[in-house]
């Protein structure tokens, strides 16, 4: 990372063979320096000088690749500590845990309800990203045959919880060419599991029991030459993860190798409403994957909505599509309410819209997404782009009336959108939350 | 392999106040919340439990049957919800509001005492939401008040001089509110501080949205300004108020009866409220203004487990 041509060219052979494509080792060390050529067109460098090169120019937080197929996913790269500062990168990936204790229909139920958590909020899909199975039974075949089952019935990635490594070579005969996560390595088991990952190429969670351990693992496991890694500090009690995630990612960031990977963290927890505020607390606490045991939708719903708001980039507003949105049900003589298509401002008015039990169609003008105001200034939010809008949803044509209502903080765009629109315009109050005030004294009457 | 814990060297901390004759303590952090393996947490969030002044009108059933009998007698509902637990009691005004009863200054200040002196706990008293109403109500509330220290709120760019005034003159806290943007939250703690009220008598709210309704704008604010505190920023270094139950309860997933696609509404709607309180409890806010009984025992639940050591 941040590493200058001339710094790069020091480690070069300097042979100028020319092999790479480019005509010297200088014109190559800069082409990698720009990130435009890989080290592996190189076939003259050394070991040494490979690994100098590929750590210092590793990100803090290496990009980890979890299963195969269309549900696989990604994490790491992350870069900061507060979303405001940047954005957190990659979203956590959220595993529902099975046992292998349970039965064959327990299981078969469980990954049917996995399945179905898939959650459409504002036209996008949401959904959980993998499934646990733990080796509770401690027998190496009944692991094998409930990750059988579970690889049968779901095309998510496989989270695969066993100390034994003889266990966890059973699962992965089983389910190794998916890419499950191994879970895990420790102190005591790190050489056969990081064989067994090695031989699958699959990632291998780390685990210590506090971070010196980890750190010391994770160090080990590398030694190895296995660096398809995530972390596990051990601790699961909240005030610990909190800490240790913390933790985890400063020092990544500082560039503490041992700690620059994704980490996991387990939220499992016999009141399912405790389990799931900790999964959430996790989410926005730098976890790369949280697990959990309930797959019901009412615990998993807030886990997966939070991580849809914390990822979200901060310095891109989020857009709603911009068309006819019907609250309530509306007729003919509903109210035609006009916005931006700033999700905050349309979820602020649909919700106080709906509070006031108002039956009404919204209208969000695309105005890339930026709010009222700031799309007033930009000449975004307009009496063009208002009537231009109208014009292409039709909207006039649904109802009976021939009124609609623009936001009170742009009340100077009424007199030349009523002379664009031919409508009559009436202005709404300047917060959403006057609109049930608005309604009853100005629209009912 | 030893780590070397990294840890944050702050200069500055968060105002401390206490509310009420009780004096319950908020504030006084000198880290990031639940960081306590870095610096000093004195004081727990703080919750309260709402009470409506009128019978309100848009509590979906689930969240009227704890309060059923008590949801239009205020005093009533304030004692029950001491017993359920609540640390503070926040009286809402709503029968002041031009659409409800258009209730008069003296009126809602005679019940505001009423409840004050029913209670036990620390009483936070919020206007009708009408900032122009507001301007008028709250300064009778405070005198009614006074010697109560009680939380008043909320006060706007648009009518801060007339409560400020009043709360400062009869020894109350005010909740100053502007709309998700931390330079408004300063400049408006700024404003009401130039009239005589010490920064430790302000409590801010940068106007919270729920889980799923726009959290993260004011996560985010909610971060910067604890930066901001304990790097030394007055101005923001004043407890967050964040109005949780306000927000939660408005959302769809928290208040529809039926949606099987989300599971059942009992531990969804809670799930809503607390998730909501827990995500801005690890931002940095204070004082959980909460609707539902259940949450605030779920909150407090997760803030045991929270505020427990983590030194190194």
């Amino acid at each position: 990372m941040g590493l200058t041509g001339l710094e790069i060219f020091k480690q070069l052979p300097k042979k100028n063979c020319k092999e790479c494509g480019q005509p010297t080792c200088l014109a190559f060390a800069m082409q990698l320096a720009a990130g435009k050529a890989s080290l592996d067109a190189c076939p003259y460098v050394s070991d040494a000088a490979r690994e100098a090169l590929d750590s210092a120019s590793a990100p803090p937080v290496a990009l980890i690749k979890i299963g195969a197929g269309e549900k696989a996913f990604e994490l790491g790269n992350e870069t900061v500590m507060f979303r405001h500062d940047k954005r957190f990168e990659h979203p956590t990936g959220i595993a529902i845990q099975v046992s292998d204790n349970m039965s064959a229909d327990e299981v078969k139920a469980k990954v049917d309800k996995v399945n179905k958590l898939v959650f459409d909020r504002v036209g996008q899909v949401h959904e959980v990203n993998m499934v646990a199975v733990a080796n509770d039974s401690g027998d190496a075949a009944k692991f094998a045959d409930t990750v059988k089952l579970v690889q049968d019935n779901t095309a998510y990635p496989l989270l695969l919880t066993s100390g034994d490594a003889a266990a966890m070579e059973k699962a992965l005969e089983v389910a190794g060419a998916n890419k499950p996560v191994v879970n895990a390595a420790d102190a005591g088991n790190y050489e056969a599991m990081v064989a067994l990952a090695k031989k699958y190429e699959a990632p291998l969670v780390v685990k210590g029991s506090d971070l010196n351990s980890l750190a010391e693992t994770a160090e080990k496991v590398a030694a190895l030459g296995y660096k398809n890694l995530i972390l596990d500090s051990g601790a699961r009690e909240l005030s610990k993860v909190i800490a240790d995630q913390t933790q985890i990612r400063r020092q990544a960031l500082k560039l503490f190798r041992p700690f620059g990977y994704p980490t996991i963290a387990f939220a499992n927890n016999d009141d399912a409403v405790m389990e799931s505020l900790y999964a959430s607390t996790y989410v926005a606490k730098y976890a790369g994957i949280v697990v959990v045991n309930s797959a019901e939708p009412e615990h998993i719903l807030p886990v997966i909505t939070l991580r849809l708001n914390i990822y979200t980039d901060p310095q891109k507003p989020i857009a709603v599509e911009s068309k006819v949105y019907e609250i309530l049900d509306p007729g003919p003589d509903a109210p035609v309410l006009i916005t931006t298509n700033f999700s905050l401002s349309y979820f602020c008015i649909a919700g106080d819209t709906e509070a006031a039990r108002m039956p009404a169609y919204i209208i969000p003008v695309d105005t890339d997404g930026i709010s009222v105001l700031t799309a007033w200034a930009a000449g975004k939010f307009s009496p063009e782009s208002i009537a231009d809008t109208l014009k292409n949803l039709g909207i006039m044509d649904k109802v009976n009336h021939n009124k609609v209502i623009i936001p009170g903080g742009v009340a100077v765009l009424s007199g030349q959108t009523a002379e664009l629109t031919g409508c009559e315009v009436l202005v709404g109050p300047r917060e959403s939350a006057g609109i049930n005030s608005f309604f009853k004294q100005q629209w009912n009457q | 392999m030893a780590v070397t814990i990294a840890k944050e060297r702050w200069t500055s901390k968060v105002a401390e106040e206490a509310y009420g004759s009780q004096g319950i303590k908020v504030g006084g952090e000198t880290t990031l919340p639940f960081l306590q393996f870095e610096g000093e947490i004195p004081n727990r969030p703080v919750t309260a439990l709402e009470v409506f002044d009128t019978e309100p009108k848009d509590y979906p059933d689930f969240l009227r049957e704890p309060f059923a009998d008590v949801i239009s007698d205020p005093v009533a509902w304030a004692r029950k919800v001491v017993e359920l637990g609540a640390d503070m009691v926040a009286l809402r005004l709503m029968s002041a509001h031009p659409d409800w009863n258009n209730a008069s200054a003296q009126d809602v200040a005679k019940t505001a005492k009423a409840v004050a002196e029913a209670i036990n706990v620390p009483l936070i008293v919020i206007g009708c939401g009408v900032e122009d109403k507001d301007g008028e109500i709250l300064p009778v509330v405070a005198e009614a008040l006074e010697g109560q220290k009680a939380l008043i709120g909320c006060v706007t760019a648009n009518n801060y001089k007339s409560i400020t005034a009043a709360a400062n003159g009869y020894g109350h806290y005010v909740i100053a509110s502007s709309p998700l943007d931390i330079n408004l939250c300063k400049q408006l703690n700024i404003l009401i501080n130039e009239m005589g009220l010490p920064l430790d008598r302000i409590a801010f709210d940068p106007l919270v949205g729920a889980l799923g309704y726009g959290i993260e704008y004011a996560y985010s604010i909610m971060e910067r300004a604890r930066m901001g505190a304990l790097t030394g920023d007055k101005t923001l270094a004043t407890p967050i108020v964040a109005f949780i139950g306000q927000e939660a309860w408005k959302a769809k997933e928290a208040k529809d009866a039926d949606a099987p696609e989300w599971g059942p509404q009992g531990d969804r709607a809670i799930l809503w409220e607390v998730t909501t309180a827990t995500t801005f409890a690890i931002a940095g806010a204070n004082i959980f203004i909460m609707r539902h009984p259940e949450s605030i025992k779920k909150f407090n639940a997760f803030v045991d487990e929270a505020m427990k050591s983590n030194a190194y």
